[in-house]
């Protein structure tokens, strides 16, 4: 009983970080109908600008996320400007899938040309403090990797409800065509919007380089949980992905505390083909033609 | 026919040709990539559900043979070449409540269930250790062949495999079943409307598509004669299979050949050339991005399509040069045939 309290609470901090990083996978998908699968490496690569931040000027990587941030959001309007717009319209959601895999690839090549292919990890000097809380253990790192992510997502909710921009956006997730008609600038708002779930992965970064020792291979992992994440809480949907990645990871903490770690890894798995058997949709999901 | 002629023969004549160990090496590697890019290619290319998880399959193949001989000598070294259909069932049923599931999506979200199953096989060749060693790999009898002719039983058991692939290839596009995956890839709702029994056949193609490729991971897994999990179940694989189908043509008969011969090739020698396997990732990623940028359509379809656009040209010239009014030709008639996804 206390392994698996102790589990979720671990789980439900971390799910917080999966929120975040899902939120920005799924977010990309409503605006542009792509998959994201370099959302892993862009994640692994702000971990890298982090550890590098943090190594060579002693920033600590919290405070290295509004320059991360702005980095990771040049890098993903780069990545729709030069490689996604160019893609011809009817087979887009196909091909995006292939070039997305290739920008991967290139952020994993791209990164162990520069900083190798060990394990590399963010010491940082509270990494390993933590509070007792009846005689349960929270790690300090996790509760504010915790809140930080709850900032950031507050500040995306804000972006997306609140501002202009955000109304375009949602205009677009909703209906691309009326969006048009109306006078949203489409192929503005998917540069912007791709740079924005690029710059999610900014904050994420950043608090996984603290949790978890990476390598430029890490991405693989990451992307798999999150696309099961994503298809969890239905695809474009943002609320649905934050409930979704707090309950994956919840489980998957409960797994590793009551069974065994190596097996944590199958319970995202396990999730999603529940879900596909009984609600391809996902939680929170509309149907999108040409999705399911 | 001709061309198929040509090809089989050139095939099979070429071990015979005194070549070097190295060629010899490269060559099966060509073949094994030509196999299973033309299997990804009956699913992948003629009903358009782009499977990003033809990988796991691949070594679940290398797995189940190395598990059937499993601390076994042998004795001519061809008895696991006579276990490959068997082999190719297992992948296939594995496949078909695979399919039976994952294909009640579309495009994207079948991409993302696939390449999530290529994930668990890789756990679970990591985790269940009484089967498949771990991290630490497991190891499947040496072939007794003699190290002089070493590679010509792979070569020609992958020629064989390559030929039969495509022959079901060439028998698909010329029947009803490949008729019915085009028009799946086409429109799914309306080949549904017209009477096409889509869930049959996809997951028939899904099924066949990965019983192939699980009898080349046991080829492989026989040829390395040693297998580790992230090898054995390597997300570049199936992004090997699919890059080249695109490179040759989807949905046509030698594209994935095609696409096969200069990647696998082409791979070889940026390893030689360029040696780090960092640099080699780039490398490879640009070649990627500048196929689809410039090539979305694959080679054979755009140089199929210039032909055409020639032949065309030609025609009309000719018809305006007999009746001057203007072109005799209706300049449709050519769209009836890439229907067919690019005819041969």
């Amino acid at each position: 009983m206390h392994a698996l309290i102790q589990g979720v609470i671990l789980g439900i901090l971390t799910g917080g970080v999966y929120a975040l990083m899902a939120s920005g996978q799924t977010l990309i998908f409503g605006i542009m109908k792509v998959v994201n699968l370099a959302q892993g490496a862009m994640v692994i690569m702000a971990a890298y600008l982090a550890y590098q931040l943090f190594t060579t000027f002693g920033v600590d990587p919290f405070l290295a996320i509004p320059i991360t941030t702005i980095l990771m959001f040049g890098l993903g309007v780069g990545v729709e400007l030069l490689f996604l717009r160019p893609l011809r319209r009817e087979d887009k959601s196909e091909l995006s899938l292939l070039v997305t895999f290739a920008v991967a690839l290139l952020i994993e090549g791209a990164l162990s040309l520069t900083w190798g292919t060990t394990y590399r990890s963010i010491n940082a000097g509270y990494a390993n403090s933590s509070w007792t809380v009846g005689s349960y253990q929270i790690t300090l790192v996790r509760l504010w990797a915790f809140v930080l992510s709850l900032v950031a997502l507050g500040l995306l909710f804000w972006l997306l409800n609140r501002t202009r921009f955000g109304r375009a956006v949602r205009a677009t997730v909703q209906n691309p065509e009326s969006a048009r008609l109306l006078g949203v600038d489409a192929q503005w708002v998917s540069a912007l919007g791709f740079g924005l779930g690029a710059a999610t992965a900014a904050a994420a970064g950043s608090v996984y380089g603290l949790l978890y020792p990476f390598t430029p291979g890490s991405h693989y992992d990451l992307i798999s949980r999150l696309l099961s994440i994503v298809v969890l809480g239905g695809l474009g949907s943002v609320g649905g992905a934050v409930i979704a990645g707090v309950i994956v990871s919840t489980s998957s903490a409960i797994v590793a505390a009551t069974v065994s770690p190596a097996w944590s890894e199958m319970t995202f798995f396990v999730v999603l083909i529940l879900v596909l058997l009984i609600r391809p949709r996902g939680l929170f999901g509309s149907v999108t033609r040409g999705a399911i | 026919m001709l061309r198929g002629g040509v090809f089989v023969a050139v095939l099979v004549t070429l071990p015979m040709l005194g070549l070097q160990h190295w060629f010899l090496n490269l060559l099966v590697f060509v073949l094994m990539y030509a196999t299973m890019s033309s299997s990804w290619n009956l699913v992948g290319g003629f009903a358009g559900y782009p499977s990003l998880g033809h990988a796991g399959f691949f070594g679940i193949g290398a797995y189940t043979l190395a598990l059937v001989f499993k601390d076994q000598v042998l004795a001519t070294g061809y008895e696991p070449f006579l276990l490959l259909p068997l082999v190719g069932l297992v992948g296939a049923l594995i496949g078909w409540p695979i399919a039976l599931i994952s294909m009640r999506t579309r495009a994207d979200v079948f991409a993302i269930v696939t390449i999530t199953f290529l994930f668990v096989v890789q756990t679970l060749a990591f985790n269940l250790h009484s089967l498949t060693g771990g991290s630490q790999g497991t190891a499947l009898p040496i072939p007794p062949f003699s190290a002089d002719h070493f590679e010509v039983p792979f070569y020609y058991v992958m020629v064989a495999m390559l030929l039969f692939t495509m022959g079901l290839t060439f028998a698909t596009m010329r029947s009803k079943l490949g008729l019915s995956l085009v028009s799946i890839r086409a429109d799914e709702d309306k080949a549904r409307g017209v009477g096409v029994r889509v869930i049959g056949v996809k997951v028939l193609a899904f099924s066949v598509s990965v019983g192939i490729t699980s009898m080349v991971g046991a080829v492989w897994a026989y040829y390395e004669s040693f297998i580790y999990p992230q090898f054995a179940v390597d997300p570049l694989i199936t992004i090997a299979m699919v890059l080249m189908t695109f490179l040759g043509g989807r949905g046509t008969l030698w594209g994935p050949v095609l696409g096969a011969v200069i990647l696998e090739s082409g791979q070889q020698y940026l390893t030689y050339e360029l040696g780090g396997v960092q640099l080699y990732l780039i490398v490879y990623a640009l070649i990627f991005l500048v196929i689809i940028l410039l090539l979305p359509r694959g080679i054979l379809p755009t140089i199929e399509d210039r032909l055409r656009l020639r032949r065309r040209r030609r025609r009309t010239d000719e018809a305006a040069a007999v009746w001057p009014e203007g072109p005799a030709i209706p300049s449709n008639t050519d769209s009836l045939s890439t229907l067919g996804g690019g005819a041969p």
